[in-house]
């Protein structure tokens, strides 16, 4: 009852919107003379043009190898290991119900919704304090969050593999201690710390736009209405920082699930997950409709995914 | 109930506030200045100031939204210095609100109640209730996005009022409605204190709202208290310029005091007025602009010879119940307001006029 009244408002807002959009414009188009018709549609046109170069872009680097691997997923693998595309079928498609894949893909997707509560984790409280913060301290600790991405994101990744390697910097550190050397690399746990550290401003910053748009005078109100701390986070400051949370955790989310770099370097060949297995079937195997077919499957997961978060967060956005 | 109506008689434990040399300051910045204060049992009592006065922040350290860097405060004898604000037993009516947008009015306005753990359908049943006594019936399933400025006031009044306060806090209530909409709920938020008989205090700058609904007003300005009293006494009997200036209208005329009974105008005349001031204090005498009688040039009766002036009319405006001149005295500008009714002779720009005021009317305030 409360869910679809939720619903009704929103989309009672949305059609306002649209109806405030639409209306003067129909109204102009009925009202006007000839020639301003023709201005409207010579607008149009502008703006057509003005955005052609992105459709274009779009066009060559997204549509066309999107359709091409869709396409190339209905092929037969030939001797060659090429792709035979004279002899349609679903055969690749059949082959991903196997053992093998089934657990890749269900480690793979482990790994990435470990990766998004971890990060949620830490970014929550960082963002929230970053919210609360004076204008000056908040653009610094911005800076600082933004700071890692000057360098190369596989330059990152090959940090870590000297960091967590045979007798690295952090194994000498747990040594020094007292918990004796330890090998973390090419464990799964390599791999959660470098989506961790590689994907965390995916989570900070849509989490800080929304927790410093929020009124702060709302909190106090829950306070001052007899909530503790914790009962002012879970009724007002949560319900309301969503949008946030639910745009930071398909931002981590979705590209931990494919991730390839990262598994690649700190992963070591147990524990395959999607990316490198995907992978494996274009180069090594000489696969090309089974990882197509694999790839269309795990964007069309994503997709649904997407979709199915944004409804459920949605009626807050 | 209401022992005590002066704010400097010691704190006795039936007063709601109680408030002794408190002080707030944001680093350098001194927000309050050694306040002492007390508010009864019962009263609905006004902080008027202009902004910055530190009046707000005075209620949010009573909400305990705000600690004070010095002194005490209690509510109703018990010391909440220090207390967290979901453990005082004071309710907030915030400026614009702060109607929680999630939620919907029920939601909003049983909130403190489900937060004291009060079961889901007593809590509904409570906020229904009180739903029903700001008028709001039928908009429970309304989201505050989706109400008018006023109801949006009528619901915040609703979430504070439902926890059963025992001192309610407003916060400019009524500063964004408009002035139609603000005279009604002036009214009625003066007669659901009434009705509730809970202590009321109101945070506002704007005068006229502070006169004509508290009992008594705390006139502030840059983090003191200047004067606490009644409408009349801050109006009749204002206790420096500044409260005489910011209350109501006044002229200023700048006097210096020669001994206890008299004081040097600006130029020279003397005027019989008291002041509890040195000889030699620079001090303003206050002068209602209502107070002074304006009359065609030596028409002031002979008993006022004192208390006269001669001038030229610079200026007047109609306002229709009342009229305003501006009169030039050789040496000042006086504001005067004659009344308009019947025969009272009206005078134009350039007339020489005389005018003349009642000894009672002189009041001295220190500068």
């Amino acid at each position: 009852m409360v869910g679809s009244g939720r619903q009704l408002g929103g989309s009672r807002l949305v059609t306002a919107a649209t109806e405030a959009l639409t209306d003067p414009a129909l109204e102009a188009a009925v009202a006007t003379p000839e020639f301003e018709l023709a201005n409207i549609r010579q607008r149009k046109r502008r703006g057509l043009l003005i955005a052609l170069p992105a459709y274009i872009y779009l066009l060559i680097f997204f549509a066309v190898p999107l359709i091409t691997v869709i396409i190339y997923s209905f092929a037969t693998r030939n001797r060659f290991g090429g792709a035979d595309l004279n002899n349609w079928n679903i055969d690749s498609y059949r082959e991903l119900g196997d053992d093998l894949i089934r657990t890749i893909l269900l480690r793979s997707a482990g790994l990435a919704i470990l990766t998004t509560i971890i990060c949620l984790l830490i970014s929550y409280p960082f963002a929230y304090y970053m919210a609360t913060r004076s204008e000056k301290v908040r653009n610094l600790m911005l800076v600082f969050v933004m700071i890692p991405f000057w360098t190369n994101f596989l330059v990152r990744n090959y940090a870590w593999y000297v960091i967590l390697g045979t007798d690295g910097p952090f194994s000498q550190f747990t040594e020094f201690i007292g918990f004796g050397p330890t090998r973390v690399l090419f464990t799964q746990v390599a791999v959660v710390l470098g989506l961790v550290y590689g994907f965390l401003p995916f989570m900070i910053l849509p989490l800080y736009a929304s927790i410093e748009r929020i009124d702060g005078r709302l909190i106090e109100a829950s306070r001052d209405l007899y909530a503790n701390g914790w009962q002012a986070f879970r009724n007002v400051l949560w319900p309301l920082s969503l949008p946030g949370v639910v745009a930071g955790s398909i931002l981590v989310f979705i590209p931990s699930l494919g991730a390839y770099v990262t598994p690649h370097i700190l992963g070591g060949t147990k524990g395959t997950l999607l990316g490198s297995y995907i992978v494996t079937q274009f180069l090594t195997a000489r696969n090309l409709p089974f990882g197509a077919a694999m790839s269309t499957v795990l964007m069309i997961i994503m997709l649904a995914a997407t979709i199915l978060y944004f409804r459920k967060g949605g009626r807050t956005l | 109930m209401g022992e005590t109506r002066d704010a400097h008689e010691t704190t006795t434990a039936a007063d709601a506030v109680a408030i002794s040399g408190v002080t707030k300051r944001f680093g350098d910045v001194v927000a309050v200045d050694n306040i002492d204060l007390n508010i009864a049992d019962g009263e609905f009592f006004a902080m008027l100031g202009p902004s910055g006065c530190g009046k707000t922040t005075t209620l949010r350290m009573i909400a305990g939204l705000e600690f004070p860097t010095q002194g005490s405060l209690k509510i109703f004898g018990d010391e909440v210095g220090t207390l967290p604000p979901n453990k005082r037993p004071v309710n907030t009516v915030f400026q614009n609100y702060a109607l929680f947008p999630h939620m919907n009015v029920l939601d909003n306005v049983s909130f403190g109640l489900r937060m004291q753990n009060v079961g889901r359908s007593e809590a509904a049943d409570r906020a229904r209730a009180l739903i029903k006594l700001v008028q709001l019936e039928g908009m429970e399933r309304r989201k505050p996005s989706q109400l008018s400025g006023g109801q949006q006031q009528r619901v915040a009044l609703a979430r504070a009022l439902v926890n059963k306060p025992k001192v309610l806090l407003l916060d400019e209530p009524l500063g964004a409605l408009d002035l139609k909409l603000r005279q009604e709920m002036q009214n009625e938020l003066k007669s659901l204190q009434r009705e509730l008989g809970v202590s009321f205090v109101f945070v506002t700058h704007d005068q006229e709202e502070a006169l004509t609904m508290s009992d008594r007003i705390a006139v502030m300005e840059d983090g003191r208290l200047l004067q606490v009293g009644s409408a009349e006494d801050l109006y009749e009997r204002p206790a420096n310029r500044f409260v005489a200036d910011f209350i109501g209208q006044t002229n200023l005329v700048d006097a210096t005091v020669a001994d206890s009974d008299t004081i040097v105008l600006g130029n020279g005349s003397k005027v019989r007025a008291t002041t509890s001031l040195g000889s030699g204090s620079k001090v303003a005498m206050s002068l209602r602009p209502e107070a002074i009688s304006i009359g065609p040039r030596g028409s002031a009766p002979a008993d006022h010879s004192e208390e006269s002036l001669d001038g030229i009319v610079s200026s007047s405006t109609y306002l229709g119940h009342a009229v305003d001149y501006r009169v030039s005295v050789d040496w000042i500008d006086l504001e005067v307001r004659a009344g308009a009714i019947g025969a009272q002779q009206r005078f134009s720009p350039g007339d020489e006029v005389s005018l003349w005021w009642d000894r009672a009317a002189n009041w001295v305030v220190a500068d």
